[in-house]
């Protein structure tokens, strides 16, 4: 209990940390911010933009405030009223774009996360079942590169064989089965090659043990030997791999989201970055933080629920 | 974590402390895959070095008339959107990704050994501050914190190698204070201290030199990860200038004739891959000597 609560309270400080980074971050360059606002507002104008003008903005945001004061008004809003800013270019509270874009980016990352977990398990305890045999091999050889190709260019080569060559899928688009395929295919492709890396070497060490050559000797089939004991003490270094991959999987959905169109968190930060609408980036930065601290708090949960010989003080 | 890996580490590890760059060197010559890996490795470096001799054409001349080729005699890889020549920008991309990662590399190397060190070494407060810092840089993907520094900062060479180093100094340093923390127990080290030499000396002496062969692991692999993350950048167009010939940017512009023209899909892909997977086999190969029982999970 003592452990949650000291991680609870890690967790939060990396938020705020976080947070604070970012926004400094974002305001090092000196009065970009009301150019940047007028810019957004008065499309086509931005010649004429008058000091007047500029100073208006620059008192209706508070931007001639010291930045540490900008950024407790921040984290006050945040706080107490759930306001963590309004876009410059939408005009919508930063909340409810986020709000608009997150089932998107949960869809896809947990499609890619299960796809990761049971192509790359059953792909790991296959290959470490033929060790040195040549469909090991080849396996081990693929996940050499699975793990060394860049995952935009996992998806743009996916595109081009089931989109462009055999015309199976389309090229982008949201909202149906076939539109998730090709994401999560290629957003899993590494993790699926990491997670069955780790399952192969983790079951190989496991199939050595004593317990289960006394499994064989009594005359138990292999899937049984391997469902009920060799797979769950194989699975803790799994599970760690598991959690360590949800950090590439989020960063790399922003690639993902990107080429195919997406509408998630991530290409909402791509798109924000480029076109400089700062509160957005704040927001989408602030998201992807949360939900990774959320997994690898979760992950390891489940790390000491299967073994309890762990206990975290 | 990595305290734990490092423990495992000096403790199964059958180097002695004190010849332990040495013995690691032999051990790594006697491996075939690494030596493998390191001949075409130095064949890379040395096509990036050699780029403007080598490449048929200028990586920059445009030619309108022979655009979007397929491979043939005078255009082994084909021509791009411009009609430049594939070969030569991706002998030249190689020069870019190359040198920038060395640099990212570097930067980090150093950073994250002198923060690895003063926490490991000096403990207490300072091991308390750097350690938590360490923490939260290590929480979130780097990816993303990259990408926001560069969208701040604007694309430019030396702007993607600061928000680079600035990802990824953290995993250097957590590694180096690990390491600082078991060498700082062996007897060599506390014979020294006793001998009354100076905090300095001890690192620069003893500690570093004992901790090189990890560090030289962990780099190893990150230059990999370096590799990606430059072409990942550049991809979304938030990397380097458009004028410099870059992977990643090769990409992104060829996606748009991808239907017609997949060479420039194909290619710039293909030598990033290859240059990751050399810096794969290597690390993981070194790994297996420093630690033979890893469990193949990414622990750096």
């Amino acid at each position: 209990m003592k452990y949650f609560l000291k991680r609870a309270g890690f967790m939060a400080f990396t938020v705020f940390a976080v947070c604070a980074l970012t926004f400094f971050l974002m305001n090092v360059i000196p009065g970009g911010t009301a150019e940047l606002i007028l810019k957004h507002t008065l499309v086509g104008l931005e010649e004429s933009a008058t000091e007047e003008q500029l100073s208006q903005i620059s008192s209706r945001y508070n931007l001639d405030d010291p930045l540490y004061l900008q950024f407790f008004r921040w984290v006050k809003e945040a706080v107490l009223r759930g306001d963590i800013g309004t876009s410059y270019i939408y005009k919508k509270p930063v909340l409810y774009l986020l709000a608009l874009r997150l089932p998107a980016t949960v869809q896809l990352a947990g499609a890619s996360m299960a796809l990761a977990i049971v192509v790359g398990v059953s792909l790991g305890i296959y290959s470490a079942l033929r060790e040195n045999r040549i469909s090991d091999h080849i396996l081990r050889i693929v996940t050499l590169f699975g793990v060394s190709m860049p995952g935009f260019w996992v998806a743009l080569i996916l595109i081009l064989i089931f989109s462009l060559k055999l015309k199976l899928v389309p090229v982008s688009g949201y909202g149906n089965l076939e539109n998730l395929l090709l994401p999560a295919a290629a957003l899993s492709f590494h993790s699926v090659a990491a997670v069955m890396r780790v399952t192969r070497t983790s079951m190989l060490e496991t199939l050595g043990q004593e317990y289960i050559r006394f499994a064989k000797a009594k005359g138990l089939p292999v899937w049984k030997i391997i469902s009920r004991h060799a797979l769950k003490n194989a699975m803790l270094p799994v599970i760690t791999v598991i959690g360590f991959q949800m950090g590439s999987l989020l960063g790399g959905a922003v690639v993902i989201e990107k080429i195919f169109a997406w509408p998630g968190i991530g290409s909402l930060l791509v798109d924000s970055i480029s076109a400089r609408d700062l509160p957005v980036v704040q927001g989408c930065v602030l998201a992807i933080v949360t939900m990774f601290l959320l997994v690898h708090f979760l992950v390891d949960m489940l790390y000491t629920h299967l073994d309890p010989r762990i206990r975290y003080g | 974590m990595d305290n734990a890996f490092a423990d495992r580490l000096r403790k199964k590890s059958f180097l002695l402390p004190e010849a332990y760059g040495n013995e690691f060197a032999k051990r790594v010559f006697q491996r075939k895959d690494i030596l493998f890996a390191l001949a075409v490795l130095l064949f890379f470096i040395g096509l990036a070095l050699f780029a403007p001799l080598i490449s048929p054409y200028d990586p920059n001349a445009i030619d309108l008339k022979n655009k979007n080729l397929n491979p043939s005699e005078e255009h082994l890889l084909g021509t791009d959107y411009l009609g430049r020549d594939l070969l030569s920008r991706v002998l030249i991309g190689a020069r870019t990704s190359l040198s920038i990662a060395s640099g990212v590399v570097l930067i980090s190397l150093f950073l994250g050994t002198a923060a690895g060190c003063a926490a490991g070494y000096y403990g207490g407060i300072v091991d308390e501050s750097v350690s938590r810092v360490i923490d939260i840089f290590l929480s979130f993907p780097g990816v993303i914190f990259a990408l926001t520094i560069m969208g701040v900062l604007g694309s430019g060479v030396f702007n993607l190698m600061l928000a680079l180093s600035i990802v990824h100094w953290a995993k250097f340093a957590r590694m180096m204070r690990g390491q600082v923390l078991s060498i700082k127990k062996q007897e060599f080290v506390l014979s020294a201290i006793t001998g009354g030499a100076g905090d300095f000396y001890i690192i620069r002496k003893h500690i570093v030199p004992n901790a090189i062969a990890t560090l030289l692991v962990l780099a190893t692999i990150d230059f990999g990860h370096v590799i990606l993350s430059i072409s990942t950048l550049s991809f979304l167009g938030i990397g380097l200038p458009a004028d410099v010939p870059e992977w990643g940017a090769m990409l992104s512009a060829g996606k748009e004739f991808m239907r017609t023209a997949p060479c420039q899909t194909i290619f710039p892909g293909l030598a990033i891959t290859l240059v990751v997977v050399i810096f794969s086999i290597l690390g993981d190969g070194m790994r297996d000597i420093l630690d033979p029982n890893h469990e193949g999970g990414e622990i750096y």
